[in-house]
Order: structure tokens, then C-alpha cells, then sequence
């Protein structure tokens, strides 16, 4: 009884807490002062369409540095806690997937892949960028584990293929500091006419090697996962 | 108009959570966490952040749910030995 009161005694104190966002918000019509230094200044710096991702590969730069940094400690915890591999017992031979799943995953997994890989190197001009298309690689490959039950990614290659992008990426970073202004500025190279595939300096590059980073890191972390399942 | 969708999805997401605390069964318990993770990707894509919406899209409901998934079907085989 004693719990349960303090249960909702608890969910009222949360509830209390958030009542000033609904009842003292009210909407804003100007931007606050970081917003408008970004607003006025980020297409004429950078040369961005999406102002969105400017902010994120190059004012936050470090913070997306950081999260990739996050990310590759996800996955290296996954491999250490699934590196004991379970006892060695004859799996049942594996039901293959159907003919349907195999039909439509052979037609999908192309047309994944494309968007995915527009959606990282056009991260610059439309909406998403490298963490989303990265994701949409990986239900790609997703879908390629379902459809073929016996088939492998090969480990060597995915982390190959990561640890080069992450390498690539702080040299970027390294040449932004060097020719430009400061880690990870990407305006080392030709801004171009905004809205064109080669604009926005080095944005696309960069947004490029953290989608395939994070693609193959997530590769890997469902194949880590898939591994020795029954 | 659009605050009536966002009450009604509100409304549906927290119907979920609870849902997804209370199902017996757990593959629907985590398809239901899912399920908060899609409607929040409406709900950023309704408040004009479509960044943020396909993140939410594609790593909250898509890649989350098939971890938890997998980590699932990975615990049930452990267990049964």
C-alpha cells in the first residue's frame, strides 16, 4: 500500500514538474540569438541548403564526432558481452525464409540501398544525412539476413571498412584545422552554388564517411546479435 | 486542426507505453514500444522537423525494435538450454 502511494505521490511530483510547459509555454516569434547567428550566417559561411545539417557536421562538429564515438562504444560493448560464444550444440537445421520474403526482399534491397546512400550524400540539400541513411544501409542488410538464412556478412570486411571511414573522417577533421578555421571546418574546399550535389565545401565528404561508418557499425552489431542463434 | 492530431496522437502514444508495460507477451510488448517511436516520427514530422522525424523513424522504431528483437530471441535460446 505504503509502495503504491509513494508510486503515485511520485508520478504527481513529475506531473507538477512538467506543468509549466503547458501552461507557461507560449509560442515565440523571433529566433533566439544562436539561432539567428546561424540563420544569417550559416548559408553565406557554408553554403548549405539544409541549415540543419550545417549545424550539425560543422558548428556542432565535435558533438557529432562525439556521438560516432558513442556509437562505436555501443558496439564494442556488444562484441564483449557476445563474445563468449554459446555452447556448442547442433542448431536445428535453419527454416529457410519463404518464397514471398525472398521475392520482395530481392526487389527492396537495391531500392534501400539507393535511398539510403542518397540519403547521406544529399544530407546537405534535403532532410537526414549520415546517421539516417546509415540506419536505412543496415535494413538493407537487414533484410538480406532474413531473406538468406545461411548467409554471413564478413566480420573482417564491415570493421575493415568502419575503421577506415572513422580514420577518414578525423583527417577531415585534421585538414579542416589545417586549411580552414578550425576541427573539423569543413569549408577547406569550393563552397560552389548552393543547392548543387558539389557544394557546402566538405559537408557531403563527411556526411558520406559517417554513413558508411555507421552503417557497417550497425552491420555488425545485428550480425554480432544473429550469430549462434538457434 | 494539427492540434487536434497532435493531442490525438499524444494520446495514442501514451496508450502504447502503458501497453507495452502491461502486454504478457513480450514480442507484442516490444512491437508496441515501437509503435511510440513511429507516432513521435509523425509527431516531429507535424512540428516541421523532418530531421529529427526520420531519425526517430529509422533508428527508434526500426533499428531499436529489431535489437530488442534479436537480444530477445537471444535470451529465450539461452534460457532453454
Amino acid at each position: 500500500m505504503a509502495k503504491r502511494f509513494i508510486t503515485l505521490l511520485l508520478i504527481a511530483l513529475l506531473a507538477y514538474m512538467f506543468l509549466p510547459f503547458i501552461v507557461e509555454v507560449d509560442e515565440t516569434s523571433q529566433l533566439n540569438r544562436v539561432a539567428e547567428k546561424y540563420v544569417t550566417a550559416g548559408p553565406l559561411e557554408l553554403g548549405a541548403a539544409n541549415l540543419v545539417t550545417a549545424v550539425i557536421v560543422t558548428y556542432r562538429g565535435l558533438d557529432t564526432l562525439g556521438e560516432i564515438v558513442v556509437l562505436f562504444i555501443a558496439a564494442v560493448g556488444i562484441g564483449f558481452l557476445l563474445r563468449k560464444p554459446s555452447k556448442k550444440k547442433i542448431a536445428a537445421p535453419k527454416r529457410s525464409s519463404s518464397e514471398i520474403l525472398r521475392t520482395g526482399s530481392d526487389f527492396l534491397i537495391p531500392l534501400l540501398i539507393l535511398f539510403g546512400v542518397y540519403i547521406f550524400t544529399h544530407g546537405h540539400l534535403t532532410p537526414g544525412g549520415g546517421f539516417q541513411g546509415g540506419v536505412v544501409l543496415t535494413s538493407a542488410a537487414l533484410l538480406f539476413m532474413l531473406s538468406n538464412t545461411e548467409a554471413r556478412f564478413n566480420k573482417q570486411l564491415t570493421e575493415v571498412i568502419e575503421s577506415v571511414s572513422g580514420i577518414f573522417y578525423l583527417i577531415i577533421g585534421i585538414l579542416g584545422l589545417i586549411l580552414a578555421g578550425g576541427f573539423l571546418d569543413s569549408r577547406f574546399l569550393q563552397l560552389g552554388e548552393m543547392g548543387r550535389l558539389f557544394s557546402a565545401g566538405a559537408i557531403p565528404i563527411i556526411y558520406s564517411i559517417i554513413g558508411i561508418k555507421v552503417g557497417m557499425e550497425l552491420i555488425g552489431i545485428l550480425e554480432k546479435l544473429r550469430k549462434e542463434e538457434i | 486542426m494539427s492540434l487536434i492530431i497532435i493531442i490525438f496522437l499524444g494520446i495514442i502514444m501514451i496508450a502504447a507505453a502503458v501497453l507495452a508495460l502491461y502486454l504478457k507477451n513480450l514480442v507484442a510488448a516490444i512491437i508496441s514500444a515501437g509503435v511510440i517511436s513511429l507516432l513521435a516520427s509523425v509527431l516531429y514530422l507535424f512540428l516541421a522537423a523532418p530531421d529529427v522525424a526520420m531519425t526517430e523513424a529509422a533508428i527508434g522504431s526500426g533499428l531499436t525494435t529489431i535489437v530488442f528483437l534479436l537480444a530477445f530471441n537471444k535470451i529465450r535460446s539461452d534460457r532453454e538450454d
